[in-house]
């Protein structure tokens, strides 16, 4: 099955052959032999969060993620934060499966506490956000590798303290990785990325070299963002938050909502029941 | 053949509250020869005496390299060491792989104390008969800290362990004021100082049984960078054998000693011939591949 956001809870009813290519899936196997007995790994998201889009910006990291927790096509869980802090300089904006998401805040949320345990006895500073996006890294690249992957995409931001830099990172289920200053994940990765793109070069230039963004025009880049995407991608909700991380700290906002404009919808012809 | 009757069984208590097993493995590291750690605010320095088991045999290594930035000095059994070493090492890899991240010091000690404290608890095992001087830096700085069989791993400021220590230590603790903001060279020539303190009266420093690790940045006024790329980065190295020469000499010089060390093992002019075969192999005075002056063979390396 393809892993590709518009294919998420698509029931496969074309074909006899599953898309795993496994083997043939009779009709009467569906619920009997394999629901009980066998092992079962994720073999598609069920309830899931939609696009997350990352920035940086001159003094840290702003990453958004709407509140929505879709089951298939249906608008089912409408206050879902997808942002999540780990300690006090590195945050995760999720996508994908929530269920995943819910299993992945324990796993790191158990491990940070260890560490700020030990760190009572030895003083060492706590995992950086690239130690944390290491881990994030391989965890992802082991589970897709015993064919069980964690079904998720992740953007990592953070500030590092020695570097006195930002982070700002991506990994997916299949444990692809890669950096840029402005990330996006699933449909926002073909629709907002190049309006991200756009507005970081206009300033920084393609080298990136030139100054970075304000943090009041990165929240206005990031609310455009979040408008269109809510225009354009069905499985998305008209109501978001933005994390801002810096050398302070993390600061996450309430939900918000942007401004949009339907009357276009009257005029538009060839869906739903029309008399003419 | 047992001291006592609370010494066959690690895991029972003497009615005095001692675990004997655990005593007679402290008395393994006194056995092993001196080791010795001390630190400033910006390096830590480990210092080990060599023994050779004989005419013919090599002097043993006493510095373990675990990873860039952690290195030990051991003393007491050899192979309970390498077995422990070989842990830590593998602790660090995985720390590399999983974070990418150096394991902070403490946390590496604190993972092969623990070991060791099972080994005192459970039955049918025995106590490591080794303990460990630990040095390495992380994002704290730079550490010393010393493992004993007992299943401790205390950080020092400076620490002896292993045969005649004591003597060190005394040194140490009269001068251990001073190492805080002590240069490298400073350092390193107290550590010398120290571990002279434990040879017996008639033995001296030299280079064959002298053998020390640095971490923390490089000092090329002693240290001979160009065939140490360790030394560029400030990580774990360690000099030994001709390297450890320069650095014996400095300490010399500043004890106001003749430079060249106690006459018993200077080269005395009519003998230079040989001397000068052994000190620098490949002169032309020794025929390539003979080993020279035939009665004074070492196997190092």
């Amino acid at each position: 099955m393809s892993q590709h956001p518009a294919m998420w809870k698509q029931p496969s009813t074309h074909s006899s052959f599953n898309d795993h290519a496994t083997f043939p899936l009779a009709q009467t196997q569906r619920n009997s032999a394999i629901s009980h007995g066998a092992t079962q790994h994720t073999q598609q998201p069920l309830v899931t969060g939609t696009s997350v889009l990352g920035i940086k910006f001159d003094k840290g990291v702003m990453i958004a993620a709407d509140n929505l927790g879709s089951y298939g096509s249906l608008a089912r869980f409408r206050d879902i934060q997808r942002l999540h802090p780990l300690g006090k300089h590195t945050l995760l904006g999720v996508a994908g499966d929530l269920s995943d998401y819910q299993w992945l805040k324990r796993e790191l949320d158990s491990l940070l506490r260890q560490e700020e345990a030990l760190s009572l006895t030895d003083s060492h500073p706590s995992l950086s956000p690239s130690n944390i996006y290491d881990l994030l890294a391989n965890l992802f690249y082991g589970r897709r590798s015993k064919m069980n992957p964690v079904w998720n995409a992740v953007l990592v931001g953070g500030w590092d303290k020695n570097k006195k830099e930002s982070f700002l990172a991506f990994v997916d289920l299949l444990g692809t990785t890669y950096t840029a200053p402005t990330l996006a994940t699933g449909f926002g990765a073909h629709l907002a990325q190049p309006l991200l793109r756009e507005a970081y070069e206009a300033k920084a230039g393609i080298d990136g070299k030139g100054p970075l963004l304000t943090q009041e025009e990165g929240e206005k880049l990031l609310d455009d963002c979040m408008k269109v995407l809510f225009y354009r991608d069905a499985r998305s909700i008209n109501k978001y938050q933005v994390a801002v991380i810096t050398e302070e700290g993390i600061t996450i906002s309430d939900s918000k909502s942007a401004p949009t404009e339907w009357s276009f919808a009257e005029g538009l012809r060839g869906y739903g029941a029309q008399t003419q | 053949m047992f001291r006592n009757s609370y010494d066959s069984d690690n895991t029972t208590f003497s009615p005095q509250g001692k675990l004997f097993q655990v005593e007679y493995a402290l008395e393994a590291v006194k056995q092993g020869s001196a080791a010795i750690g001390l630190r400033s605010a910006t390096h830590a320095v480990l210092l080990t005496l060599k023994r050779s088991t004989g005419e013919l045999a090599t002097y043993q290594k006493k510095l373990i390299r675990i990873d860039d930035h952690v290195g030990v000095a051991i003393a007491g059994l050899t192979s309970d060491a390498r077995v422990l070493s070989n842990f830590m090492r593998q602790q660090a890899m995985r720390s590399r792989m999983t974070y990418g991240r150096a394991i902070p010091v403490a946390r590496i000690v604190q993972s092969i104390a623990d070991r060791a404290q099972t080994n005192t608890q459970e039955y049918g095992r025995r106590p490591y008969g080794v303990g460990f001087l630990v040095i390495g830096q992380d994002e704290t700085g730079p550490h010393l800290f010393e493992f004993s069989p007992a299943g401790t791993g205390f950080e020092y400021y400076a620490h002896s362990i292993g045969a005649r220590n004591q003597s060190a230590k005394t040194y140490l603790e009269k001068n251990f004021d001073s190492f805080e903001h002590a240069s490298l060279p400073e350092l390193i020539n107290h550590g010398l100082s120290a571990l002279h303190d434990t040879l017996q009266q008639d033995k001296h420093l030299s280079i064959a049984n002298t053998s020390m690790a640095i971490i923390g940045p490089s000092d090329s006024s002693i240290e001979d960078l160009g065939i140490s790329s360790a030394a560029q980065r400030g990580n774990f190295r360690v000099w030994e054998n001709e390297g450890v020469d320069g650095l014996l000499r400095a300490w010399r010089r500043s004890r106001g000693e003749p430079e060249d060390g106690p006459a018993e093992e200077t080269p005395v002019a009519a003998e230079e011939g040989v001397e000068a075969g052994q000190t620098a192999p490949g002169s032309e005075q020794a025929p390539a591949g003979a080993p020279a002056g035939g009665e004074d063979i070492t196997m190092e390396e």
